[in-house]
């Protein structure tokens, strides 16, 4: 496919299947609660409701970042998806996160100051193992283009398991899902408030779950490269992993910022580190 | 275009006007004469810098032999003088540790000098290559701006430390001599001369350093000067080795390189532990951190542009010669580990100057491992390195101590809400924070050129790399990004003052922080011109380095942060402003609170420094623990390859 | 129906209530009344919410704190008194240190009496709250009221 028709799909469509999945997995939360739950649509009733409200903000700059955040997001998931270079995603998307973090420093408000420093920990758990992730990727395809990762015939998670099985406990970490919600959560009544988003309030609340909805996608993508061209396995992966996710969400609670970090990176030597070595001998 | 002649006229001028303006400054006092004299001099170096620059941009390096044979002789006594001194300066202070190294050092370089005599060679003394061209205008450039930047900031130092000896004469004459033996050291081809200026150049940051007279200060003059002088040993050790087995025709730089790994890898192993020793690296590195006593345009001088890029420098051109072997991955090694490590520490410090010191000596190592891999595409990222390091390191050290001298405070805890203070000041340092490690700025091209780089290289040790730059760049974008959080979290807006900064601080800094957006503007034209010819030249076949796409993807993002800010005053029109939330009573003054029993409180916040983590006393131990290891390895294997 | 009908957030706070109304009003989201069916969540951050749910008399120390939290809270909101404390002060009403009702404070647009009041007629009380809502939006959008 066209790169920029790509682009744009990924650009349009992305919202949509990222709020039918966060939709569907409020669902299920609620189903394993012995809920009923919202309607499928709920996280667009609520980006829709927190663009209509007025909007409050500590300084006017919190939203300034935050609206870099979103657009750094879009432009990290636009630049997935055309096939771009692999490291040149990862380090747009820490870019992006940079930005939420500043845009959560700026207010000075004790709640999202601790939640900034804990976005910037996870930050730090995750970054090594998806930097070996897309190294694993680049020796089983010989390229750092998605767009080339996106054609393998075969499985590369066949080769890569230990950098799969990395990259899923650190996407908990991405999806914001306990035990690893230390900056933010959605679930209410937490000892930090609502952590690093305490201060964003309508408008620029609404960039911010807009911003984590693009990169559930791009995460989303990034199991994809695991596949390859099997896209029907894929699809399952993607089932299975999510309702695992939801289900740990929900029997798990929030752990030390410590164990998350520590266990994050030791999981990270073992089966990703420990991976992509045992790939460079063979 | 100059003639070959005229370029040799420029380097010799390039070495040899700094040392003019040198003598001038410290015979003649008067604070306007110098004034005139270090901007002049300043001016002057960095146009000529920028010839040499631009000279370099030929297809292939251009060689010089000095005509006038006396001068090795006068080398040979210059070595003598400066061990001399620092014998004299040792016995002084008793630090005998220093004087038996440079004593062993001295008896080594006669036995070269007696190796010399019996076999004079004719190699040419200087060269200008396209790297010699990029050191060069780093140092002419950015060490020129430093200078002129110190003009304003010692006269500051000396009133806000009025017990200190005002020995601002010397001060600016030894900066001088230190670019005039920093241009020698990368125009020398002759290694005997390269060694020389070498020294000058320790000697020198021994003197900077010192300059506060402080008992820490001393104490760490002679740190750095020890660690120095124990890596500077191993050259003549290595003139030894080159004079005895192969005779003096390869006691060139480059005759050295091109004669292959087979006879230079000795050599370049011993001169690479020099190289290390002087880049800061892991067992070394502290004297680094040490230095950071000195006032802040030293710390710029020698951890940006010069002293450590010299390290690196030597160790970049034996980097063909690493290229597979076991010495270069071993060097390799050191360099990853020193990243990681020194990056880790940096989390744990809330002194500005010494993050900035642990940023350094971590992408130094960046740098080494590089170089230590040796390919083509590793060699890249190197040089790319250290331009965008150079450019950005000086910018940050220049702001600090320019705000240092406005609240009074090192402390990034006391940088809080800097931005409603001096804003034009604050987003000087973003950017420069911003060129250490975010997208589509410098250091980050770099770092995504090293992991390409790495991850084909000597396997299974260049995927090794691949891992600790892995951890390395989330430990980066952890210390960074809490300090410019720190910057920008504003409490209760301060009154805007940046009235007070001298004119020259604050010109030198918007000129740093141009060429810093600049080059990352203009690394592809750098890298067309200048690097991809020199190392067509080394390696014959380079393939490209860096597709045009990613470049355009690039520059995209570089455009879209740039253009951002512009759209922050319509943000700051929308919103209505409400207290931040503080689960309580709010005070009239909305960064206080009314607490518990109804006593006021204010806000405190601080970061995370993580010390149990990465604290600095347990993991430099770790880390100087796997230096000496992995040094001692090279040495092993310096000794038995020189055995077979 | 607007968005803001379907996905109404709230706060919820205790001002010297005796915890009886507060039981109640958490057992709104346990899965037999489950209100977040109406998309109704609990964000324990008034910069986040739409509702303001109230419990007790309010007494002279947190008045100041029901104060800033209806202040933080960004337009359109309402304010939902629950329970007979929260209504008028209730049996407290004359104490020494109860001011006597949320409206001494703060303007209230939904009460839901009882004691305690019942989970049902506190969810009736929130969806009526939410024709509110629409209504101080329209009223918002006309710049009749809403600047904080």
């Amino acid at each position: 496919m066209n790169p920029f028709l790509a682009a744009a799909v990924f650009i349009i469509l992305a919202p949509v299947v990222g709020i039918l999945i966060t939709g569907l997995d409020r669902i299920l939360t609620a189903r394993m609660q012995g809920r009923v739950g919202p309607p499928v649509l709920q996280p667009w009733y609520d980006i829709r409701k927190l663009i209509q409200k007025k909007q409050v903000a500590v300084w006017g700059a919190q939203s300034f970042f935050i609206f870099c955040y979103l657009i750094f997001i879009i432009f990290t998931g636009a630049l997935f998806f055309a096939g771009g270079d692999i490291l040149l995603v990862i380090f747009a998307f820490t870019l992006a996160h940079v930005f939420l973090v500043l845009g959560a420093y700026v207010s000075f408000s004790p709640y999202a100051h601790i939640g900034a420093e804990r976005e910037l920990i996870q930050l730090m758990a995750v970054e090594p193992m998806i930097i070996i992730a897309a190294i694993g990727l680049y020796q089983v395809n010989d390229s750092f283009l998605i767009g080339e990762m996106a054609d393998h015939p075969g499985m590369p998670i066949l080769l890569l398991p230990g950098v799969f099985l990395g990259f899923i406990y650190i996407l908990t970490f991405k999806l914001r899902k306990s035990p690893f919600d230390l900056a933010t959560s959605h679930h209410a009544h937490q000892e930090l408030v609502k952590g690093s988003t305490t201060e964003f309030s309508g408008r620029t609340l609404a960039m911010v779950e807009l911003a984590h909805i693009y990169e559930l996608v791009v995460m989303l993508g990034f199991i994809w490269l695991f596949f390859g061209a099997n896209l029907i396995l894929c699809a399952l992966a993607i089932v299975v992993i999510m309702f695992l996710e939801i289900l740990v969400d929900n029997c798990t609670s929030r752990v030390r910022w410590q164990d998350a970090m520590i266990s994050a990176w030791f999981v990270t030597l073992v089966a990703g580190a420990g991976n992509i070595f045992a790939l460079s001998i063979m | 275009m100059l003639s070959n002649v005229r370029y040799m006229e420029l380097l010799i001028f390039l070495i040899l006007f700094p040392l003019l303006i040198a003598g001038l400054i410290t015979l003649i006092h008067g604070e306007n004469f110098r004034r005139g004299a270090v901007i002049c001099g300043a001016v002057l170096v960095g146009i000529a810098s920028l010839f040499a620059l631009m000279g370099s941009v030929t297809s292939h390096p251009i060689f010089y032999s000095v005509p006038v044979g006396i001068i090795g002789i006068l080398i040979f006594i210059g070595d003598i003088a400066i061990s001399g001194y620092i014998i004299f300066v040792s016995t002084k202070a008793r630090q005998y540790l220093v004087t038996a190294i440079t004593i062993i050092q001295l008896i080594l370089l006669c036995a070269v000098e007696y190796l010399a005599l019996s076999d004079h060679a004719t190699i040419p003394e200087l060269f200008l290559d396209q790297l010699s061209g990029i050191m060069a205008a780093i140092i002419g450039i950015i060490g020129g701006l430093i200078c002129v930047y110190a003009l304003g900031y010692m006269r500051e130092y000396h009133t806000e430390h009025p017990e200190r000896p005002d020995k601002r004469p010397q001060f600016f004459g030894i900066m001088f001599l230190f670019l005039s033996a920093m241009f020698g050291v990368v125009f020398s081809n002759n290694l005997l001369w390269l060694f020389f200026f070498w020294e000058i150049t320790t000697l020198c940051s021994y003197l900077l350093i010192r300059y506060p007279e402080t008992d820490e200060a001393i104490k760490n003059a002679f740190r750095a000067l020890l660690f120095n002088l124990v890596g500077g040993a191993c050259i003549p050790i290595a003139f030894i080795v080159i004079f005895l087995s192969h005779g003096s025709d390869l006691i060139g730089l480059h005759e050295l390189v091109v004669a292959g790994p087979g006879i230079a890898l000795i050599p370049a192993g011993l001169i690479g532990i020099a190289g290390l020793a002087k880049s800061a690296q892991f067992p070394f590195s502290s004297w680094l951190v040490g230095a950071m006593v000195a006032p802040t345009p030293v710390s710029a001088l020698l951890h940006s542009s010069t002293m450590v890029k010299a390290g690196v420098y030597i160790i970049a051109r034996f980097a063909p010669v690493f290229e597979g072997q076991l010495i270069g991955i071993l060097i390799a090694l050191i360099g990853g580990v020193t990243f990681l490590a020194a990056s880790a520490i940096a989390i744990s410090q809330s002194n500005a100057k010494k993050v900035l010191a642990y940023s350094t000596i971590a992408n130094l190592g960046l740098i080494v491992a590089c170089c230590g891999v040796g390919t083509a595409e590793a060699l890249w990222a190197a040089i790319l390195l250290i331009i965008f390091h150079a450019i950005a390191k000086s910018l940050l050290f220049l702001s600090v101590g320019t705000v240092e001298h406005q609240i009074h405070s090192r402390d990034i805890e006391d940088m809080t809400g800097l931005v409603t203070k001096m804003p034009r000041i604050t987003m000087i340092i973003l950017i420069g924070i911003a060129g250490m490690f975010l997208a589509p700025f410098g250091m980050l091209i770099s770092k995504w050129a090293s992991l390409h780089a790495f991850v084909e290289s000597v396997p299974p040790f260049g995927i090794l790399l691949v891992i600790i730059i892995a951890y390395g760049s989330g430990i980066t974008a952890f210390f960074w990004a809490k300090w410019m959080g720190k910057l920008i979290a504003v409490g209760e807006p301060q009154q805007k003052d940046e009235s007070h900064i001298p004119k020259s601080e604050k010109n030198i800094l918007y000129i740093l922080s141009a060429l810093t957006i600049g080059v990352c503007f203009g690394f592809p034209i750098i890298s067309w011109y200048l690097i991809e010819p020199w190392l067509q030249n080394i390696y014959q076949s380079v393939t490209e380095l860096i597709s045009l796409s990613n470049i355009e993807i690039m520059f995209m993002m570089l455009f879209l942060v740039l253009i951002m800010p512009f759209s922050l005053a319509r943000f700051s029109r929308s919103a209505s402003r409400v207290p931040r939330y503080l689960c309580g009573i709010p005070e009239s003054r909305s960064t206080e609170f009314i607490g518990s029993c109804g006593i006021t409180r204010e806000i405190e916040l601080s970061n995370y420094y993580l010390d149990k983590i990465f604290g600095e006393e347990r993991l430099s131990r770790i880390s100087v623990g796997i230096g000496i290891f992995l040094i001692v390895l090279i040495l092993n294997i310096i000794i038995v390859g020189g055995g077979l | 129906m607007s968005y803001l009908q379907k996905s109404p957030w709230i706060i919820h706070y205790d001002a010297s209530s005796c915890n009886g109304c507060d039981i109640e009003v958490l057992a709104c989201l346990t899965p037999l009344y489950d209100v977040e069916r109406f998309g109704i969540l609990n964000t324990g951050n008034p910069k986040h919410a739409d509702i303001f749910v109230i419990t007790g008399g309010v007494n002279e120390i947190n008045k100041e704190v029901v104060k800033n939290i209806y202040d933080q809270m960004p337009h359109p909101k309402v304010v939902v008194a629950v329970g007979i404390c929260a209504c008028s002060g209730g049996v407290f009403k004359e104490c020494y240190n109860i001011s006597g009702g949320v409206a001494t404070v703060i303007p209230v647009d939904i009460y839901v009496p009882g004691c305690a009041a019942r989970p049902e007629s506190i969810i009736d009380g929130i969806v009526q709250a939410l024709s509110i809502l629409e209504q101080k939006r329209n009223s918002m959008k006309t710049g009749v009221e809403g600047t904080a």
